[in-house]
């Protein structure tokens, strides 16, 4: 991947998905957990974010699905300017992603149908129209004739099955996933990973926390993201400034 | 890898939902509703059957202040304090006379000596008094009434007046307005409506406190749905809705089973009061446009309690990203 020029990169700015600009995360008073951490996203990009246990990858995760807020930097999202954006403009961001926690967060009494169901409910589809994707997504996912039965009740492979289905049930612009195939066998695993990419192909901009380096290799068009001790590696600068790529459907950014 | 039953992965997007949609959602089951209220509808149902009492009380209450006021507007009562019996009544009569011919007197009559023995009998004794008012052996002189009403506003000039007008006919006369004498009981029934008002405001400070309390509790027993929920792209008055819907519905069963309870009581303490068949007292009952009045209470508690979760969840979600 070659450094973009700072033209090129003006005339990608309008369509970049996600854009860090040195951005600094400290809990507290404890020392920051990401430090001068640049990237931009553009759509169609599908990206494996990696690095050793404590390395920053779930902070990171929680910028993007904006559960959190720097302590330094800038963040954009959508053309937006995530940090400064009023409280209640953020669930109009929020709803543009799908995410899949490393602990699944499912809603404990509601069932796999219901909790498939709630990014579309929360964002007012009603439910004659959601009935039928979210049938098909669990009957994709194999949870067909799991539809009624409530998390506690599911092994940790359906309930991350459950999780995935309902981090893409609303299509997202931008798919984040920490540790999404950790608890499924590898067959599984693969083929969530195939999901993935479809939604990639239709446009979706994914970013998958994983360690498995297996994963890696299963999709080859992939970005790597390595985080070490907080700070994200990029010696050719290709996140911080990628290339001109062509997305789905052809065309170039 | 295999297509599990025949459906192709991108149908699942591409049949479905082109986009983004915004609205008001559907949260019905996102939160257990049997978590959220607790105790609240006993709560409601308890301060709504007291504040319902004490509105029933203290509309009583201004009931019985006004008609004992329209019942003694405008009387007075002459004394004809004398104890000779026979120059008693020779002044008593030409009182009532006197009265007769003084403008503004629309009635008047001489209590009679029966009644008057009946109304001393308790404190004085059976024969305290003779049958006549003649006092023999022991016979306690009473003085005289004359019961009347004048037309128009009483006024202590207006007494004076009076006063000085029977002076030349009976000089043992003293003109009093019935309504001096009640006074203070006037005093500490408006004292009484005052403090079932602020039973009513205190109840419904408390019902919010009680109301608060529990959509804290709710928030914070259900603080990891709601986090989910929010990073899903609910919105704080999505949430909100879900505490104060089911808070509403708490409060309108616990504001009914109140209202009928405490109604049951107005009813029964009404009869009560009506069975002591004691004219102030039984000018205190409630009238229709009061029983009207009454059910504003329940429904301004379920507004309040609903009001009062949802702004406390709304507050509670502004610590929250």
């Amino acid at each position: 991947m070659s450094e973009a020029s700072p033209e090129a990169r003006a005339a990608q700015g309008a369509a970049e998905i996600v854009q860090f600009d040195n951005v600094g995360l400290r809990y507290g008073t404890d020392r920051e957990v990401l430090s001068d951490v640049s990237f931009t996203l553009f759509p169609g990009s599908f990206y494996f974010l990696t690095g050793a246990s404590g390395a920053g990858k779930t902070s990171l995760l929680k910028l993007l699905y904006l559960a959190q807020r720097p302590s330094r930097g800038a963040i954009r999202m959508f053309g937006t300017d995530a940090i400064t954006t009023p409280r209640d403009k953020l669930p109009l961001l929020r709803r543009r992603l799908g995410v899949v926690f490393q602990d699944f967060r499912l809603v404990p009494h509601l069932s796999a149908y219901d909790n498939v169901a709630l990014p579309l409910r929360v964002a007012g589809v009603s439910e004659r129209e959601l009935a039928g994707p979210v049938t098909d997504m669990l009957e994709w996912v194999g949870l067909a004739d799991r539809m009624a039965a409530r998390p506690a009740t599911l092994s940790g492979g359906e309930q991350q099955r459950v999780a995935i289905a309902r981090a893409v049930i609303g299509r997202p612009d931008l798919l984040v996933a920490d540790e999404p195939t950790g608890n499924v066998d590898p067959d599984m695993a693969v083929k969530l990973l195939r999901l993935f990419e479809a939604l990639n192909r239709l446009g979706t901009t994914v970013v998958v926390a994983t360690h498995d380096v297996h994963l890696l290799r299963k999709v080859p068009e992939s970005l790597i993201m390595r985080l070490d001790k907080g700070r994200l590696a990029d010696p050719t600068g290709a996140l911080r400034y990628p290339p001109r790529r062509p997305v789905f459907g052809g065309g170039v950014e | 890898m295999s297509e599990p039953r025949g459906l192709r992965l991108p149908e699942v997007f591409a049949r479905h939902l082109g986009g983004h949609l915004g609205g008001k959602g559907e949260q019905a089951d996102i939160v257990p509703q049997s978590r959220l209220s607790g105790p609240i509808p006993w709560v409601i149902a308890i301060m709504v059957a007291l504040m319902v009492i004490a509105a029933g009380g203290g509309l009583a209450l201004r009931n019985t202040g006004r008609a004992a006021a329209a019942e003694l507007s405008g009387g007075i009562t002459v004394q004809i304090i004398e104890a000779r019996a026979d120059e008693r009544d020779r002044q008593a009569r030409a009182a009532l006379a006197a009265l007769a011919r003084t403008p503004g007197v629309s009635e008047a009559h001489i209590v009679p000596q029966a009644e008057l023995d009946a109304l001393v009998e308790p404190w004085l004794g059976d024969g305290a008094v003779g049958a006549s008012g003649d006092p023999g052996a022991g016979a306690v002189p009473v003085p005289a009434l004359i019961d009347a009403r004048l037309a128009g506003k009483l006024s202590a000039q207006r007494l004076a007046e009076l006063q000085a007008a029977l002076r030349g006919a009976a000089p043992g006369a003293r003109v009093d307005a019935q309504s001096t004498w009640l006074s203070p009981v006037f005093g500490a029934i408006a004292s009484l409506q005052w403090l079932s008002l602020a039973l009513i405001v205190f109840l419904s400070l408390a019902t919010a406190a009680a109301v608060l309390l529990a959509a804290r509790t709710a928030l914070g027993n259900n603080r990891a749905t709601i986090e989910i929920v929010h990073l899903l792209g609910g919105t704080d008055a999505q949430i909100a809705r879900i505490f104060q819907r089911s808070i509403a519905r708490d409060a309108i069963g616990g504001a009914l089973a109140g209202t009928g309870a405490a109604l049951v009581v107005i009813l029964l303490l009404g009869r009560s009061f009506a069975a002591l068949q004691a004219g102030i007292v039984t000018g205190g009952t409630l009238r229709v446009a009061d029983w009207a009045l009454l059910p504003v209470i329940p429904v301004a508690a379920v507004v309040l309690a609903t009001l009062t979760a949802r702004w406390t969840v709304i507050r509670a979600l502004k610590g929250m990203l």
